[in-house]
């Protein structure tokens, strides 16, 4: 047998892209579980039709790009999207709302830049805020959490989805959406007023934002990604929080405790901000990147239009990191630390 | 324990390093042909000093250095020069090169060395030389001559001299072998360096995974103040800036010598070689090669003569080829692969691994970047990698530069981390070559440049002081004619009158005639210079025998001749001058005069004759004129001209012809009245 030439390095690490995709993907099942426990099938059910919709236009895009299908699906970047745009829409939503943000996300977010790793915004936040600003009524009807009223069966979770004209389905502001409505309660009496607040964030939220920590910490240790722009951005919202928190007033903002737990915070801080494709490469890029879009979550969940503002605050801040990662150079070795010789 | 100090990023891959030392270093004897390739380092190839044909005693030295960056080839073996000739050798891109080829006689006589063990009493200049003389080029894969590495710019204060046995690469277990069985000859090896160099301390860096190594160091270490130091391993700290940086917490910079930081690096491998050279005199002809990986039998370490096929070495191990497809030189980090088994090892032949295709499968397909960021993790250098492959496949050379590509060592650190299997050092590779290849280039063009500009300059200048005398002869003129009008004193006008007056005249008559005579001095004149310059050249060109005489000569004769016109032409007008001063003709200027009155008296003429007279003149004039035309139209019609010609000639014979009729009536008309 003839001897191959290959160039160095010979040897591989394990890792893999798919790996990494797999890995993602698991770590959100802790997060799964626990919305499915407090607001119903109606995840489960956005994920499997979200699922679907979106290997169906990954392979559409790949059929009209002529690649072949086999080697890019089985990188379970299409998966990846549809899983997180389907946990951020609220459960029980008609099945064209989530085909059209999953198309928006794959075909105009991902596959228009050329695919998997050459798209700026993120596909799963793109997708998300265009169907925000086109359909705001289905996008802020969420759910009541467990306890308050009945929860729907599989059967209703599906014909909400399939059939929506005929589900009639309850719906309840978020905890977002009730501080953000208040103006004239004290936080501790909005408190007790409300059945959505629980321990020290929303029923329900408190312990999926929990069960997400869970999972981006499992992700840490595998060292999928770095702990920079998620830490930098829970740090950044908080101190945001407590430097408004004015004391619980009518005109606060919300305690850190509260920002850090409610909403798509730790969902967003361990899956959305550690996009390795659309934020900052350098550790340093990623500290800022961070912090920034912690710092744009509060001021719009604060003081902007929609109640939660993970979305805006990522796409807004993919726009800035490339140039985030032109001025965070590391230094390289043997040079001084302008970065010259 | 010493302090040691970390490096950004490396990685940990298997080390796979047991499988070779199970059993001590064995002797691979004599292969029956030994190819010794002229060019095993980083320099200049050496030049044969040998003959086909020739019998060589062991140690003999075969080719010599040629200039500082070289190293001598030396046999081996003794036997007899079977060829001198190109032979495909162990380099990445397979290509041929000049080798000896040696034929042992089996005899392995050694030529009559003798060692200076007394070292100490060297001039430390005789001893680098005498390293230099051994082909000692260093042993870790990248084979820089050791002698130019000692060779420190005088003036330079070395604190630390270092002996890597590292020895970081994945499988390569040379070194680590070296030190377990070798370890007084590294010591005095390292003490022969000392000397040269100078150092306040001598240190030995070795990676944690080498026990034994480090125990038999430290034992042979002993009261010798030279210290051995350990540190964690990790891949790449074996690299020269990466165990400067881990031992002495220093950076080499950017493009600079670790001799710039007061370090001096060397192999194990080649601190061994300089031992032997130094204390028994003899050269580098053999070293010790790691043969391992899953498609050998029996891993272990050899003492390979330089020149040995792989193949020979391969066997000795039990080479199982049906299970190798891919043969590395060198760990699987950085090692390349061998384009054919039967090339030969060379001085910087650490290993040959033979991996099979479960152990370092064939690469999948590449997948997009995903920016994850672990090669830049990984980085040692800290560079960006997965931005300067994004710069790389776009050929945006200048942000690849910006990036610090040319700080990369092309560890492969990157490459192994990348989960989506893009060969990221290849990219770096081929994005180097390209950029040194873009600044030849452009050095070429510069200087083409340059000196197109240099001319162009050059005759700018003389165009600009040819320019200069002309305007200053041009002023000086003036000044002259203003001078002359200023001193008459005379209204301007009127003097300019006066001027273009003498001007006119001076055409014509006495000034004529003054610069007609200046104009035939000049000639003479000029006809004189170039006549000798042209007899200096012909003279120069005569002292130093040039080709060009005889043209020389035909221009000297020919401005001779020109020279004897002029005089002539001068004389000839000089005399024409002296003889008849008076004898001048009737100045032209009338000639206006006379056709003046020419033209008036034919008016008056024509005046003067009757009607019935001019028609017929006139009748006349027209028949000349129709006869001239028709004779030309004849011509032009026998001569095949244009189309055109002939058909204008035609029209002006019939205008003509019309004109004819209408002088005849005219004329008829008259002669009635």
């Amino acid at each position: 047998m003839a001897l191959i030439r290959l160039t160095s390095p010979h040897a591989h690490g394990p890792m893999s892209t798919q790996r990494v995709m797999q890995n993602v993907l698991l770590a959100t099942v802790p997060g799964i579980i626990v919305l499915t426990h407090f607001f119903g099938y109606g995840t489960l059910v956005n994920l499997l039709w979200g699922s679907l919709v979106a290997l169906a236009c990954e392979a559409l895009a790949l059929k009209l790009r002529r690649r072949p299908l086999g080697f890019y699906l089985k990188d379970c970047s299409a998966l990846v999207t549809a899983f997180l745009l389907c946990i951020a829409l609220p459960p029980y939503s008609p099945w064209w709302l989530i085909a059209i943000g999953i198309a928006s996300a794959i075909l105009l977010a991902k596959q228009l830049y050329g695919g998997l790793g050459y798209n700026p915004f993120n596909p799963a936040m793109a997708g998300y805020v265009i169907l925000l600003i086109s359909f705001p009524v289905q996008m802020t009807s969420w759910a009541p959490p467990l306890g308050q009223g009945e929860m729907p069966s599989l059967l209703q979770a599906l014909q909400a989805c399939f059939t929506p004209g005929q589900y009639d389905g309850v719906t309840m502001a978020t905890p977002l959406d009730v501080l953000k409505q208040n103006n004239s309660l004290l936080i501790e009496d909005l408190w007790q007023q409300n059945p959505q607040f629980g321990l020290f964030a929303g029923v329900g939220w408190e312990w999926a934002n929990l069960a997400f920590l869970a999972g981006g910490a499992w992700l840490l240790y595998q060292r999928i990604f770095t702990w920079h722009a998620p830490v930098a951005m829970l740090v950044s919202l908080s101190l945001l929080a407590a430097l408004f928190y004015d004391g619980g007033s009518s005109a606060s903002g919300g305690s850190p405790l509260f920002h850090l737990f409610s909403g798509a915070t730790m969902f967003g801080a361990f899956f959305i901000v550690t996009d390795p494709v659309t934020s900052a490469v350098s550790l340093r890029g990623r500290l800022i990147y961070g912090a920034l879009i912690g710092a744009l979550v509060y001021v719009i969940r604060v003081r902007g239009n929609y109640p939660d503002a993970v979305a805006f605050a990522v796409l807004i801040m993919n726009f800035a990191a490339p140039f985030i990662d032109y001025y965070t150079q590391p230094r390289t070795y043997g040079h001084s630390k302008r970065g010259e010789k | 324990m010493r302090k040691t100090y970390g490096f950004h990023g490396g990685i940990h891959p298997p080390e796979n390093k047991h499988q070779s030392v199970r059993t001590p270093i064995a002797d691979a004897g004599i292969p029956p042909e030994l190819v010794i390739p002229l060019s095993q380092h980083i320099g200049t190839p050496a030049g044969v000093i040998v003959e086909i044909g020739e019998h060589v005693l062991k140690g003999q030295m075969i080719a010599e250095a040629q200039g500082f960056m070289s190293v001598p080839k030396h046999a081996p073996t003794s036997g007899t020069i079977s060829a001198i000739e190109d032979r495909q050798i162990a380099h990445p891109s397979g290509h041929f090169a000049p080798c000896i080829v040696l034929t042992p006689d089996g005899r392995d006589e050694w030529i009559a060395c003798s060692g200076r063990p007394d070292y100490e009493s060297m001039d430390k200049l005789a001893l680098i030389d005498l390293i230099r003389h051994a082909g000692i080029a260093g042993m870790g894969g990248a084979g820089f001559p050791s002698s130019v590495k000692l060779s420190v710019k005088p003036g330079t204060e070395i604190e630390t001299l270092i002996i890597n046995g590292t020895e970081c690469e994945p499988y390569i277990t040379a070194d680590d072998v070296l030190m377990r069985e070798r370890a007084d000859q590294i010591i005095e090896g390292a003490k022969i360096l000392r000397y040269i160099i100078g150092p306040r301390e001598t240190l030995i860096g070795v990676e944690d995974n080498k026990p034994e190594g480090i125990a038999a160091l430290r034992a042979a270490t002993e009261g010798s103040g030279i210290e051995v130091v350990q540190f964690p391993t990790k891949y790449p700290s074996g690299g020269e800036k990466q165990l400067i940086e881990i031992l002495t917490g220093k950076q080499v910079p950017s493009g600079g010598l670790p001799s710039q930081v007061g370090v001096v690096c060397q192999n194990i491998g080649s601190t061994v070689a300089i031992y032997q050279a130094v204390v028994h005199g003899r050269p580098l002809i053999s070293r010790v090669t790691t043969v391992t990986g899953a498609a050998v039998r029996e891993p272990q370490n050899f003492q390979a003569l330089i020149g040995t096929p792989m193949r020979y070495l391969l066997e000795k191990a039990g080479y199982q080829p049906e299970k190798n497809r891919r043969l590395i030189m060198g760990g699987p980090m950085m090692g390349f692969t061998v384009p054919d088994i039967d090339v030969p090892i060379v001085k910087t032949t650490n290993c040959l691994l033979a991996p099979t295709e479960d152990e370092l499968p064939t690469p999948p397909p590449a997948q997009a970047c995903i920016r994850c960021g672990m090669c830049a993790e990984a980085c040692p250098a800290s560079l960006l990698p997965q931005q300067l492959f994004w710069f790389a496949q776009g050929k945006e050379f200048e942000k690849l530069e910006h990036h610090n590509l040319f700080d990369c060592i092309e560890c492969g650190a990157c490459s192994y981390v990348c989960p989506s299997n893009i060969p990221l050092v290849q990219y770096y590779r081929a994005s180097k070559a390209e950029i040194l290849q873009m600044r030849r280039d452009h050095e070429k063009a510069e200087a083409s440049r340059i000196r197109f500009e240099a001319r162009q300059h050059r005759l700018e200048q003389a165009e600009a002081e040819k320019e200069a005398k002309r305007a200053a002869r041009k002023k000086a003129a003036e000044k002259r004619a203003q001078s002359a009008g200023a001193d008459s004193g005379e209204d301007p006008i009127q003097a300019a009158i006066a001027r273009a007056q003498a001007k006119k005249a001076a055409q014509h008559g006495a000034g004529g005639e003054q610069s007609e005579l200046e104009m035939l001095e000049k000639a003479v004149v000029s006809a004189q210079k170039r006549l000798d310059t042209a007899t200096a050249k012909l003279e120069e060109a005569r002292s130093q025998n040039s080709d060009l005489v005889d043209a020389l000569q035909t221009g000297v004769d020919k401005t001779r001749d020109k020279l004897a016109k002029a005089e002539q032409a001068l004389t000839a007008y000089q005399q024409a001058q002296g003889e008849g001063g008076a004898a001048q003709s009737e100045p032209p200027a009338d000639a206006a005069k006379a056709a003046i009155e020419k033209a008036l008296a034919k008016r008056q003429a024509e005046a003067s004759l009757s009607p019935a007279e001019k028609a017929r003149a006139d009748l006349a004039k027209l028949q000349q004129r129709l006869q001239k035309t028709e004779a030309t139209l004849a011509q032009s019609r026998s001569n095949g001209d244009e189309e055109k010609v002939i058909e204008a000639l035609e029209s002006t014979v019939a205008r003509l012809t019309g004109k004819i009729s209408a002088a005849e009536q005219q004329l008829q008309q008259a002669e009635d009245a």
